[in-house]
């Protein structure tokens, strides 16, 4: 009886969204009378960091500095349509919606201070600072602010936009069974070190070393915590959580947290995360969705770890000591 | 079924409420008097989202009955920031990127501040210890933990 230590790695790539029926959101975009912006959506903050990224895109299209814009996400009854924060479909759906919506709005805005100017809109860019500059003239300039007080007040302009993304449902082709099941893929790689006590079953995660690639990160310090959060779920899904311990039979499911079993603060792994940054071709300024992808290849990083340790295979989650015992006895039996 | 009243301070303002014998502590903040920083999680003392500080001791308000509060002292994080200015511990969440939901978040603070308060300088180990009575769903945790030691550090660095 002993302590064993294995490595295990794993490689996962991850979609973005769902293909099923084109998975819509939409966003409306619309400046107040003193130039700030309001993002309308139905994409829910769950702590995510949803409306700091959607604000920032929206700030980046229009050209102005994020903390001009105002998201809404407070009522799913009355905001334009999104099917939801999940399936890591948040940033990369909702921004491309805002994107779309911001353009318009900035398009309108660029007009009502062409006529202001009296110049061409074509002729106008915007220093991100709040002000329409015309290219090539920096001095002959106005202020956002003014500019939306100029439509409001005065042309009876609505410096707004709309916004939506679908993609056209993909299915597969009879031949060859080839389709397109998502927009960009997330990428992710963990190698996981465990130590395995053979008597009692009980694993203990040394290290996981974490590499992500996930589009461009828009916030860097969000995604670093997504990440990190992630990988320790991911562990807690290898090795603890589980509501349903003897699936389908419901006896002995965690009713609370005495009985549903997480990692503490005293069981963090020692964790290392890299971020590789490949910008994706269809995602709002080369994003894709990091959200669910952090927590899925610890948990086969850990099963290998587990094989390469004490050379069973546990395939059912979470790898409890119990499951462990079991497979040792059953392979100490043949 | 008759009410009963009960006065103490909250974040240094006095309070007097009728409750019904019976309501939890962690209830009578919320629903009675508005304060809504402390969160009911589980409602049974398992999470740590209800945390409060009475008397200077870190106490769960979802098993602590309003009814025996007569007299005391309870800090909530509401209470934490003066005149705008964050607490040292909100500055250092917010700078650590110690919160997501944030459902946790008044319970950690309530948590380190005990901590704190009676060890300034408190070791990884003993910040682990301190928080290990509160669930985060979010963060891995290893954030708090940062967050907790470096508003330590800028304390001791105020102090000297
Ligand atoms: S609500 Fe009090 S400990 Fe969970
Ligand atoms: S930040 Fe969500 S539970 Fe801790």
């Amino acid at each position: 009886m002993a302590i064993r230590r294995g490595r295990g790695v794993a490689a996962i790539n991850y979609p973005t969204g769902m293909n099923l029926g084109g998975d819509p959101t939409q966003a409306l975009v619309h400046s107040t009378p003193t130039g700030n912006f309001m993002v309308t959506l139905s994409s829910v903050d769950l702590g995510q960091g949803m409306k700091q990224i959607m604000a920032q895109i929206c700030a980046e299209t229009i050209g102005v500095p994020t903390d001009r814009v105002v998201v809404d996400t407070a009522d799913t009854d009355t905001g334009p349509h999104c099917m939801g924060t999940f399936a890591s479909r948040g940033t990369h759906r909702a921004g491309n919606a805002v994107i779309q919506a911001a353009r318009e709005a900035r398009q309108v805005m660029l007009e009502v201070a062409a006529e202001e100017l009296e110049v061409n809109a074509s002729d106008l860019e915007t220093d991100g600072q709040g002000n329409i500059l015309v290219k090539g003239a920096p001095q002959k300039s106005i202020s956002i602010f003014d500019v939306a007080l100029s439509a409001h007040f005065k042309r009876g302009r609505s410096i707004s936009g709309r916004g939506m993304f679908l993609i056209p449902r993909s299915y597969p082709e009879k031949e060859t069974g080839a389709m397109k099941p998502s927009t960009c893929y997330a990428h992710a790689c963990t190698v996981a070190e465990v130590e395995v006590d053979d008597e009692t079953g009980e694993v203990t995660v040394l290290t996981v070393k974490n590499v992500f690639e996930i589009g461009r990160a828009l916030n860097p310090k969000m995604v670093e915590q997504q990440l990190v959060g992630g990988s320790w779920m991911g562990i807690s899904h290898a090795l603890y959580e589980t509501t349903e311990p003897y699936y389908p039979n419901r006896d002995h499911g965690g009713t609370d947290f005495n009985q549903y079993l997480m990692p503490g603060p005293g069981d963090l792994a020692e964790t290392e995360i890299i971020v590789l940054e490949r910008p994706s071709a269809d995602g709002p300024y080369g994003a894709k969705g990091p959200g669910e992808m952090c927590a899925n290849p610890q948990i086969p990083a850990v099963a290998n770890a587990v094989f390469d340790a004490v050379g069973v295979r546990i395939d059912t989650l979470p790898i409890t000591p119990e499951r462990i015992l079991r497979a040792l006895k059953a392979q100490a039996a043949n | 079924m008759a009410k009963v009243p009960v006065q103490f301070t909250l974040n240094g303002s006095e309070k007097a409420e009728f409750v019904d014998s019976g309501t939890t502590l962690l209830h009578a903040l919320r629903d009675k008097i508005g304060d809504t920083s402390p969160k009911g999680g589980c409602h049974q003392g398992t999470c740590g989202a209800c945390s409060v500080i009475i008397d200077g001791e870190l106490r769960l308000s979802c098993l602590t009955l309003a009814e025996t509060c007569n007299g005391v002292a309870i800090t909530t994080t509401a209470g934490l920031s003066e005149a705008g200015v964050l607490h040292p511990l909100q500055r250092a969440f917010l700078e650590a990127f110690a919160t997501q939901c944030g459902f946790c978040t008044p319970g950690m603070i309530m948590a380190a501040k005990v901590l704190l308060d009676h060890t300034p300088n408190p070791s990884r180990d003993e910040v682990v210890e301190a928080l290990s009575g509160n669930i985060c769903r979010c963060t891995g945790y290893e954030p708090i933990i940062q967050a907790v030691l470096t508003a330590a550090r800028s304390n001791s660095q105020n102090a000297a």
